[in-house]
């Protein structure tokens, strides 16, 4: 029944890819959703059955077939739900199912073949997401991560005719490859070291092992895999692709740039928490990467205009903090936030979207303004986003980040946890920021008069000219199939937290008590013996903060409210930092008053640039790798390896002179000599070595 | 080495051979050129342009196909000389090769390339459609 | 079939039966009179395979130069496959460009027979002999439009530095027979496993010398330079034929000639192919990138490929010799494919095998698009794609035999290949078709082959267990 999962958003794409440019609007988007709906309902099923079994044998496995038997290595296509791959496929499948439904009205203006081309990449991608998930090795997984790549290339490049959409394309495709060859080098290591590929054999493998002291083989297979999720789930140093990716029609930003595709890196971690705690300098990196990150992309974001890059820089930095999470060992911690992060951030992509919409693609918030009155559900839904990802007590946002923060601090890494506080600071800012520009204030006079210009200028295929309801003031909020995906998932914004509430606020932490099994060993009814008796001793990362809980309960609980109590100042905090900077701005245009922002500017010109332009980093890579290979493999190997000489002997006069005349003057001016000549270099060479080495 | 020997002695006199030919008749000949004797050598006649000019891809064509079935007649000569010991499997065999040899043969012949000079009014005949 | 000294060669007689067919059948066509000559074809190929499928596990010989073991039948498949897809391929080509039907067929299946026993050889002058009569029809093939100035320089250029290469493996040939005493490759074999002959000068010659033959046809770095323009000024079928079954059969000799016969000097040839490995590799790969003309680009990548098939050669543990013949198979099918799109897609007056050709394909041609789609991402190495399977072993192989630093390469190679694959795709599916001339309608036997390919592609990449098994078991039967 599992590999139903993937197989309904499969045969959705096949119908789509198939005959969907033949098939109206209603049935093609009907039948992507509906597969995502099935998925949804079978996923449901096999969690309620995995809730039935004892927790320790919580797996439900299915082997498809054997895919690959040959020497050594025998690999099934396996798929199996365990409480990790649980909360993952009903996070894919359900709020999946709500952008798709999303997307039917979204993309309503799009041509049919369109359309359809648009649903058949979306189904595809889910069912790879499913397939990354659910596969029980690194080869499965690996399918899948190769997939989601695939898809989320295409669908950023959805909207060909803007150059700068398949330009993002292009790099969040070169970009992912880097991450990718790290992730095959780890995956062939882990092969040598282990020879399997399952996790469950790997990870009972490790667990007979003591945590690699110095930096070994596990230590370089496990950075290893880390650099392929950090391609992956953008983080430092391959984050630059994500904020690009934004070319993408909204709906897709919120499925697979925030909700599920960036966090597989995460998944991947924890996937393979038994590993990753047996190799503590790889967890240092985790933790410290994934804190820069979140500090770094916290701070560009708070400068930028577009609302979309905003939320994509925002996405950066909680992915950045559910690294943290990973890195010091807080496993169900990151994957709370994971899970609580895609209900808020798809919300507020989603809600984007319907701004975007609404204003027939104006994206610069600078152009926005007052929007709350003729957006009434996008301004309630997008507000209850902001404040869930602001970390507002109550909130969905809260108690993961909280969680993230207390395991951080409660782990001993002080300067870490500094850094998270900081950027939750940030987060509550910038989110408001987007928030009081975009829907408070006046009506900016640009967000009324010139939304036409501006979208004609943006080149927009689909929403530019189809929406001409007359003046441009004319706001229509989302429309039915988009309001109900805003709503659900406002809901889920606030409900999602409470499955995850903390001891010390009186709650039971069912999530991370239902999480705890996947990141252990081995526990499914099929271990044998000798493979348990190492299992039962709780792996590296998790003891330090299980001997931290026996040591003393209640002062730990008293700790966890003392920070709790100093994140949701720091939300508030943010909140009104947002609120004295850019509630009160007035269009600095039409009133000889100056911004505090503007001001503010205007005091650090040199941070605001460097902010502003995102620390450079595209800039320094473009002139560091990019030009470099550019120039290597064209100039360099290109011309001074493959002369072409044909060219000249074709355009030339050649056809004019008669016969074989021109053969022999090719001849003789040595386009074949320098061939032979190579020839003669490698045999030159080969004998040489041969004869005198 | 000593099989070798032979042939060492061999090339030496046929390079010796030759040299001392040409050495000699350099030395002791008589010298009295005129243009005529001068002239390359071309059956008698007067040379008329330049040697190196090109010939049609038939003559190319027709060398070739003669090379081609001459040297595969060479193979005859070894098997004539071994028939006896090979017995009728050696003459199954080159009954073979000489079939494929044959098929060959009526592909070039039907495809005209034996027809020397300008295409024939027999070649035409046969084919009607032919331009 | 009846145990006689001729069962080794009877795939090879069809082939060869077929071929004189087709070139009588040609010799009595009339001017203007059409035949089913390809109909020919396909009945000897498939013939050859049905006896291919009889001699299975008989580990037959013939006079003691031709074998067909399971390694030699295996291979003999392979060619099969790529004999057949190009004829189904070929027909619609060939009516396009008024190219003379009887003879390419004829030339076509005098390659493959030239092919198939190169991989059944077990001398090496037979090898030597199989070797010629593949390559001189695949120079007649390259040049086959004589009206196109592009054909006819790469046929020459091909034969011009094919015969000078031919003339070192020759040469190798003639010193392994100076020191062994045999040009038969088991009693080289055993010589040589009896003999200590290590650091033998002659010997060392002998093998660098057939190395060097055998990298020139598998366009090896830096013997390489002929293919980029053959391949390029080839009608793209041909291309498609040349870098698949010149490549398999030249592979399979190769493997043939080094793990069995000069397998105990692997210690000295090791070293060497890891270097023209990573050479291989790496400039097929760079260079491609570079390309913005599809045969070409493929061209680049044909020769990234024949590196990772080197990969697995020197990585021959009992994984990497049976992920050789995978890879071939995969390769061949995949390859074979891609340039078929290239050459069905070709007009009469127009190549149409720029990149910017295939802008827009998506919109025109849907099936080809995807179909195509389909044999990039294969050469990509994407699962689940046979690629990813045949690439997975190749590498794997590596690692087990410790040797990391090719698996390195190789990984990165291909992750960089498929930047220039996906480009294509980019081009077929996300750009404006403006202004660029129509391109033509593919014809029923054309896309049949290409869904057989493409069935090949996902079978062999879902369910590869059973080819695997055969692989495995052909590869035993030489080592």
């Amino acid at each position: 029944m599992v590999a139903l999962i993937p197989l309904f958003p499969f045969v959705g794409f096949l119908v789509n890819a198939t005959c969907g440019r033949r098939l109206p609007k209603v049935v093609s988007g009907g039948l992507a959703s509906l597969a995502m709906v099935a998925a949804f309902a079978v996923s449901a099923l096999s969690v309620w059955q995995l809730a039935a079994l004892p927790v320790d044998a919580r797996a439900i496995e299915q082997t498809v077939y054997t895919w690959i038997a040959s020497g050594d290595l025998v690999l099934g296509l396996t798929f199996r739900v365990d409480p990790l791959s649980a909360v993952m496929i009903l996070v894919i499948t359900g709020i999946g199912s709500l952008i798709h439904i999303y997307s039917t009205a979204y993309m309503h203006d799009e041509p049919d073949s369109e359309f359809a081309r648009y649903f058949s990449y979306l189904n595809l991608f889910a069912a790879f997401m499913l397939v990354l998930v659910l596969g029980a090795s690194f080869v499965v997984m690996f399918v899948g991560w190769e997939g989601v790549g695939l898809c989320s290339y295409l669908l950023i490049g959805f909207w060909f005719k803007k150059k700068s959409a398949s330009d993002a394309g292009k790099k969040a495709f070169v970009v992912n490859r880097i991450g990718d060859y790290a992730f095959i080098l780890g995956m062939l290591l882990l092969f040598t070291r282990f020879g399997t590929l399952d996790f469950q054999g790997v990870a009972s493998a490790v667990a007979g092992l003591p945590p690699e002291a110095t930096f070994g083989a596990l230590s370089l297979a496990t950075l290893l895999l880390f650099i392929g999720a950090t391609g992956k789930s953008a983080q430092i140093p391959l984050y630059t692709w994500l904020p690009d990716a934004m070319e993408g029609p909204t709906p897709v930003s919120a499925l697979i740039h925030a909700a599920t595709m960036v966090t597989a890196g995460v998944y991947m971690i924890g996937r393979n928490a038994v590993l990753f705690s047996h190799t503590p300098e790889t967890m240092m990196v985790v933790a410290v990467v994934g804190a820069a990150t979140a500090l770094m992309a916290g701070t560009i974001g708070i400068v930028q205009n577009d609302i979309k890059r905003v939320l994509a820089y925002s996405t950066v930095s909680q992915l950045g903090l559910m690294f943290l999470a990973m890195g010091v060992g807080a496993f169900g911690a990151g994957i709370f936030h994971l899970y609580t992060h895609a209900f808020f951030k798809a919300l507020l992509f989603l809600g984007s979207g319907a701004v975007i919409h609404a204003l027939h693609g104006e994206q610069d918030i600078r152009n926005m303004g007052g929007l709350k009155a003729g957006l009434p559900i996008t301004y309630w839904t997008f507000l209850i986003g902001s404040l869930a990802i602001a970390g507002v007590p109550g909130l969905a946002g809260f108690f993961s980040k909280d969680e993230i923060l207390f395991e951080t601090f409660a782990d001993g890494h002080t300067v870490l946890w500094v850094v998270g506080a900081l950027t939750s600071l940030l987060t509550a800012t910038y989110m408001f920021r987007l928030v009081f520009l975009t829907f408070h204030g006046s009506a900016s006079a640009k967000a009324t008069a010139d939304t036409h210009d501006l979208a004609w200028n943006a080149g927009l295929p689909s929403h530019a000219h189809s929406h001409g309801h007359g003046a441009g003031s004319h706001l229509h909020d989302a429309p039915p199939a988009m309001a109900i995906a805003l709503v659900v998932l406002a809901l889920g914004s606030v409900l999602a937290g409470y499955v995850g509430v903390p001891h010390a606020l009186g709650g039971h932490n069912q999530l991370a008590t239902w999480l705890e099994p996947a990141f252990e060993a081995e526990h499914t009814a099929s271990a044998t013996a000798e493979v348990v008796a190492p299992a039962a001793e709780p792996a590296g990362g998790l003891q330090a903060s299980g001997e931290a809980s026996e040591e003393s309960e209640t002062g730990e609980a008293r700790l966890e409210l003392t920070l709790m109590g100093v994140s949701s100042a720091i939300a508030f905090l943010g909140i009104g930092i947002a609120a004295f900077i850019w509630l009160k701005r007035r269009p600095s245009t039409s009133s000889g008053q100056v911004e505090i922002a503007d001001r503010m500017a205007q005091r650090f010109p040199g941070l605001h640039r460097l902010l502003l332009n995102k620390y450079y980093v595209d800039e320094v890579y473009d002139a560091a790798v990019v030009q470099p290979i550019r120039i290597i493999s064209e100039e360099g190997l290109w011309r001074g390896f493959d002369v072409r000489v044909i060219d000249g002997a074709v355009n030339g006069a050649a056809s004019i002179v008669d016969g074989g005349a021109w053969m022999l003057r090719r001849l003789q001016t040595g386009s074949v000599r320098t061939y032979a000549g190579s020839v003669i270099f490698g045999v030159t060479m080969i004998l040489g070595y041969y004869l005198w080495r | 080495m000593d099989g070798w020997l032979g042939v060492l002695i061999m090339i030496g006199l046929g390079i010796g051979f030759a040299g001392v030919m040409v050495g000699l008749s350099l030395l002791l000949g008589p010298k009295n050129p005129t243009p005529e004797k001068l002239a390359p050598y071309e059956c008698g006649m007067a040379a008329v342009g330049d040697a190196r000019e090109r010939h049609s891809v038939k003559f190319y064509l027709v060398a070739m196909i003669f090379l081609l079935f001459d040297i595969e007649v060479a193979f005859l000569y070894p098997w004539a000389l071994a028939l006896r010991d090979l017995g009728w499997p050696g003459f199954v065999q080159i009954v073979t090769f000489f079939l494929i040899l044959l098929v060959g043969y009526v592909y070039v012949w039907r495809k005209g390339v034996l027809d020397w000079g300008p295409v024939s009014s027999r070649v035409r005949s046969q084919r009607p459609k032919a331009a | 079939m009846f145990n006689s000294a001729f069962d080794a060669i009877v795939p090879l007689l069809c082939v060869t039966l077929a071929a004189l067919a087709s070139m009588s059948a040609e010799a009595f066509r009339g001017k203007g009179e059409r035949m089913p000559i390809g109909g020919l074809g396909i009945v000897g190929l498939a013939g050859a395979a049905v006896s291919c499928v009889l001699l299975w596990n008989r580990n037959t010989s013939s006079f003691g130069v031709i074998v067909a073991d399971n390694f030699g039948l295996f291979v003999t498949m392979t060619l099969i496959i790529v004999g057949l897809l190009t004829i189904m391929f070929s027909s619609q080509v060939l009516d396009l460009h008024d190219l003379p039907r009887g003879e390419y067929y004829t030339l076509v299946l005098f390659a493959i027979a030239g092919m198939i026993m190169m991989a059944t050889a077990n001398d090496l002058l037979v090898l030597f002999i199989a070797l010629e009569i593949m390559s001189l029809a695949v120079y007649v093939l390259t040049g086959i439009r004589r009206d196109d100035q592009r054909s006819s320089e790469a046929a020459f250029k091909y034969f011009l530095l094919g015969a000078f290469s031919s003339a070192f493996f020759l040469y190798g040939i003639a010193f392994t027979y100076g020191v062994t005493g045999s040009t038969r490759l088991d009693r080289v074999g055993t010589f040589l496993a009896a003999q200590s002959m290590a650091d033998n000068p002659l010997l060392l010659v002998a093998l660098g010398l057939l190395l060097v033959g055998f990298a020139f046809k598998i366009s090896a770095v830096p013997f390489h330079m002929w293919t980029p323009d053959a391949y390029e000024g080839a009608p793209a079928i041909v291309t498609g034929f040349m870098s698949t079954g010149v490549k398999a059969a030249a592979f399979a000799a190769f493997a043939r000639v080094f793990l069995s016969a000069f397998e105990p000097f692997s210690a000295d040839w090791a070293p060497v192919v890891w270097v023209i490995a990573a050479a291989t590799m790496i400039l097929g790969t760079v260079v491609g990138v570079a390309q913005s003309n599809l045969k070409r680009m493929l061209a680049y990548s044909s020769i990234a490929h024949g590196g990772y098939l080197l990969v697995g050669l020197v990585a021959a543990n009992q994984v990497g010799k049976a992920a050789i013949l995978f890879y071939l198979l995969a390769y061949a099918v995949t390859n074979l494919a891609a340039f078929g799109v290239i050459a069905m897609l070709g007009a009469r007056d127009r190549a149409n095998d720029e990149l910017r050709d295939y802008a827009g394909l998506w919109q025109s041609h849907p099936a080809l698009a995807a179909l195509m789609t389909v044999c990039l991402l294969s050469l990509g190495g994407i699962p689940p794609t046979v690629g990813f399977i045949g690439k997975w072993y190749i590498f794997s192989a590596a690692v087990g035999s410790g040797y990391y630093g090719l698996a390195i390469i190789g990984v990165l190679t291909s992750v960089i290949s498929v930047f220039f694959y996906l480009r294509v795709v980019v081009m077929m599916y996300m750009a404006e078709r403006d202004g660029a001339p129509a391109l033509p309608r593919v014809g029923a036997v054309g896309m049949t082959a290409l869904a057989i390919a493409i069935f090949a592609i996902f079978y062999l990449g879902i369910l590869p267990t059973a080819v695997l098994d055969l692989a495995a078991a052909s590869i035993s039967t030489i080592f």
